[in-house]
């Protein structure tokens, strides 16, 4: 497999400006011939829909959910960066770009990441004028704060619901286009298989999850804008439907897949609270600009209430041990730290499967110094939030934290134009694996999504058919559409009639999620990792032996909805643990406790800085690893350190 | 935190699908922790369900953290049950006692055919949107944003309106089975602003038209639905959605005509 980025050369700050002169256009009055079908509906999806419906091409756009305004994106609480540089406290593009490609450890496409950088200003301006109701300073201008341990103020928010705000944005904008007629919206339609053609992606077979229809979609190109893949964890703080499917589909149909191991781990989160627990609720990371976080000293103090552990037995283990950041150490430092303790015993709150793992972070000092109503603007409605879940006021005694699985930075890899290594076949938003390297910082997510939605897909999807020009023609009755169709229909068939039906799928999901925690999850080892490898298979196996799933296949049936995805979960997982275990370093949200000094990440540029594509060789078990060289002309790779 | 276990009877609305006359069926739910949320409590009675060979209870979910607005359902005759500003999937079980006896049922208005279950077609909802819920701009042509400033009280006074996550809960309080706060909310978020001005003749009018032809009811004015709004959308965008219409109806360049019957 050749792996071509297609990355323009010259001053990185020109290259956006060169690729967009010398790609190929498609003239207005061609554009209604091409039909281009975008999966997905969220930040990427909607917006890319839009802009492409807007631009008059024959739009189908297709999202699980009964409708487009309900993509995870949703769910982002924090805000989305520009470099506006409206505080004037020295942002530019140049510092978005450096501070994006040294928070994701060097490990990602500086062309790329520069171009996130440009495009960042846009989307305010785009966001804005569709009346995205972003924060405000009295004088009616647009409000910023820093976020994420950022040395600017460069984050836009929408209250604590920005990617809500932003969502319904482009929802309204793709709604506007269903009205118009460029394009066909298809809710509670899941994509369950790639057609490809001559080499090319043209067209996806879907699932009609309410009468169980399915059904072939032909046309000239193909987008996944299908999201992440961090419910392979089982608990997440992706919404319930989150899957990997659509972007699994296409990996076994050749597009490579990159990265798998670099997943981000937010440490902030509310605590599994039982074995039921079906997702994990994130708090927002602001909260440790005023909470302590600690454990108790002894053992024998876990089961005590915390009000009952003197000062002097309380484990400020992040003040003690990172004297210069404290309690604002970055996610992955505050997340291993939190399983480091809690693996030596002195994790507090109920124990799961005979397990204590959750930490305190107490607001009582911050109470006392600034008084309980200036801790209740800051965080009331967090506060409220985390009452509603877990009936404790955290005015009163302090927050229960762990951290969870919040977002996945690998994802199908794709060149500069975001085509993947199926010719015709694109993807954008958390479904690539562009920009965000081995770690993500905050307030970036929406940004990306939005970045490849509004201005770069639009650009390469023209760039794409322009090139191609005409295609040929592909009838529906067409072996390939119709052999794709018919392997949809017996991979039904054979999850429906498991030889021994036992289990429900979420059984199988609880357990293969338990093992990616444990030993893919913030701490990695060669050891465990082999040891996943070897468990994964054999409960691949198990699962399809005794998945049960009662009811039809022809009517809205959710259990086997859920077993397909957790099919390809496994075999996802599989591919993560792989990875892991061949990148012998540790880098962003990949730590290998083999790699380390005092403590901290160690990783080995010598060796290790390529972008691991993984393709698809017939047996999960036995991918084949090629490697993309990462070179960094503009930001010289140095060492994280928050001693 | 009490550790308390949780016996409860579960009377559940099941229907097969829209042309199905649907029934009641009871199932007990047992050891239910209080630490659970409403919607785990159904995934344990699902999967005990799925492991008898039977039919587990279908019900629209995702995020489970309240924003994407798929879940919601009726909880003893009220939506999303009974914690104020809470969706279904963020309820918890220490809101319910031993031995509680719950009735569930989807939303019921003409306007939210069932498909299934405790699932409805919300897809009304999605054409009044696309009958005018938004602001042109096409893709790359916005102004600077600074450009135009926006007053500090407009901006939060429309952020309060669009705080609305489409579940329907509104709806389904509504004796009439008004849509009304839903579409209020949108044409008050895009009204408010000064971006908004430009459709905003037109806007109102074509929502409410859309509303109407979806067959929700009228609003009358009591006020269930705040009551039973997660988000506590405000009853006030009612007002400013009937304030819009008038005007639109005044300022409106042709012929006023009677809307059909």
């Amino acid at each position: 497999m050749e792996l071509r980025s297609n990355e323009p050369t010259g001053p990185i700050e020109h290259r956006w400006e060169k690729h967009k002169e010398h790609s190929k256009l498609v003239a207005p009055a061609n554009r209604r011939k091409y039909k281009i079908i975008v999966v997905g509906s969220g930040l990427a999806g909607g917006a890319a829909a839009a802009s492409l419906g807007e631009m008059g091409y024959n739009v189908k756009c297709f999202c699980y959910q009964d409708s487009p305004r309900r993509a995870h994106s949703i769910a982002a609480q924090g805000g989305i960066n520009a470099a506006k540089d409206y505080q004037n406290d020295g942002d530019s593009v140049y510092r978005l770009f450096y501070d994006t490609v040294k928070g994701g450890d060097f490990r990602s496409r500086e062309s790329n990441v520069y171009r996130l950088a440009q495009l960042s200003v846009n989307i305010i301006d785009q966001a804005v004028a569709q009346g995205v109701p972003f924060a405000r300073e009295y004088g009616g201008l647009l409000a910023n704060r820093s976020f994420g341990g950022a040395q600017v103020s460069r984050t836009f928010y929408a209250r604590g619901q920005t990617g809500q705000q932003l969502l319904l944005g482009a929802y309204q904008a793709l709604s506007r286009q269903i009205e118009a007629g460029t394009v066909d919206m298809y809710t509670r339609t899941e994509m369950l298989d790639v057609i490809i053609h001559e080499g090319r992606a043209r067209g996806i077979v879907t699932r009609d999850m309410t009468s169980g229809k399915v059904s072939a979609h032909i046309a000239d190109m193909v987008v996944l804008c299908t999201g992440g893949y961090g419910n392979v964890f089982y608990l997440s703080t992706n919404a319930k439907g989150c899957n990997v499917t659509a972007a699994w589909r296409a990996h076994r149909h050749g597009a490579a897949f990159a990265n798998p191991c670099y997943t981000q781990i937010h440490p902030t989160c509310i605590p599994q609270g039982g074995s039921y627990q079906s997702k994990l609720t994130l708090m927002s990371e602001s909260l440790r600009n005023d909470g302590r976080v600690w454990v108790p000293r002894k053992k024998e103090d876990v089961t005590k209430r915390p009000e009952d552990i003197p000062e002097a037995d309380r484990y400020y283990y992040l003040e003690e041990r990172y004297p210069a950041f404290g309690n604002l150490v970055p996610r992955d430092v505050a997340s291993r730290n939190a399983l480091y303790v809690t693996n030596e015993g002195l994790g507090i709150g109920p124990e799961v499967d005979g397990e204590r793992r959750a930490v305190y972070l107490d607001f009582a000092d911050a109470i006392n110094r600034l008084g309980e109503n200036t801790i209740r603007e800051r965080y009331g409605n967090l506060f409220e939030m985390y009452e509603r879940i877990t009936g404790d006021s955290p005015y009163k005694t302090p927050m229960r934290i762990y951290p969870a699985t919040h977002y996945t930075m690998g994802g199908l890899w794709v060149d500069y134009n975001l085509q993947t290594t199926i010719p015709g076949l694109f993807a954008g938003g958390e479904a690539n694996f562009s920009d965000h390297g081995a770690n993500r910082l905050g307030a970036s997510a929406l940004m990306q999504g939005l970045a490849d939605g509004y201005f770069v897909l639009p650009f390469t999807v023209g760039n794409y058919l322009g090139e191609v020009r005409t295609l040929p023609p592909l009838a529906e009755d067409h072996a390939d559409v119709s052999q794709a169709v018919a392997a949809v229909e017996e991979r039904i068939k054979k999850l429906m009639n498991a030889p021994h039906p036992k289990h429900a799928p979420e059984h199988f999901h609880r357990l293969l999620g338990k093992i990616i925690w444990t030993k893919c999850g913030m701490s990695r080892s060669k050891e465990g990792l082999e040891e996943a490898l070897r468990e994964i298979p054999k409960l691949r196996d198990q699962f399809w032996r005794e998945v049960k799933i009662t009811g039809s296949g022809e009517t809205l049936n959710q259990t086997l909805e859920r077993a397909g995805r957790v099919a390809d979960f496994f075999e996802l997982g599989e591919l993560m643990c792989i990875d892991a275990l061949k990148r012998e370093e540790s880098c962003g949200g990949h730590f290998r406790e083999e790699y380390q000094e005092n403590g901290e990440a160690l990783r080995d540029d010598e060796h290790f800085s390529y972008v691991a594509a993984w393709e698809w060789t017939g047996n999960p078990s036995e991918p084949r690893l090629n490697k993309e060289p990462l070179s960094f002309e503009y930001v010289k790779p140095s060492k994280r350190s928050y001693k | 935190m009490s550790d308390e276990l949780l016996n409860l009877t579960l009377h559940v609305w099941r229907q097969n699908g829209p042309s199905d006359a649907g029934r009641f069926e009871t199932y007990q739910a047992k050891d239910i922790t209080t630490h659970m949320s409403f919607l785990e409590m159904l995934d344990v009675v699902n999967e005990d369900l799925i492991e008898k060979g039977e039919l587990p209870i279908a019900f629209d979910h995702d995020c489970r953290e309240g924003i994407c607005g798929s879940c919601g359902m009726v909880i003893n005759g009220v939506a999303h049950g009974p914690q104020k500003l809470t969706t279904a999937c963020q309820l918890h079980m220490r809101q319910f006692e031993n031995g509680d006896e719950l009735w569930l049922e989807p939303w019921r208005a003409s306007g939210f055919p069932i498909v299934k279950d405790l699932i409805v077609d919300r897809s009304a909802f999605e054409r009044i949107i696309q009958a005018g819920g938004y602001i042109s701009i096409r893709t790359g042509s916005a102004p600077e944003a600074n450009e135009l400033p926006v007053a500090k009280e407009d901006a939060d006074s429309a952020m309060d309106a669009a705080e609305c996550i489409g579940c329907g809960a509104c709806v389904a309080a509504c004796p009439n089975a008004s849509a009304s706060l839903f579409t209020a909310a949108k044409i008050s978020h895009l009204s408010l602003l000064p971006q908004g001005q430009a459709e905003r003749q037109d806007r109102a009018r074509k929502m409410v038209a859309q509303m109407d032809a979806e067959g929700f009811g009228g609003c009358t004015n009591h006020g269930e639905c705040e009551a039973a709004c997660p988000k506590g959308v405000s009853l006030r965008w009612i007002a400013r959605m009937n304030r819009e219409l008038v005007r639109s109806m005044v300022k409106a360049d042709a012929p006023i005509q009677s809307r059909e019957r």
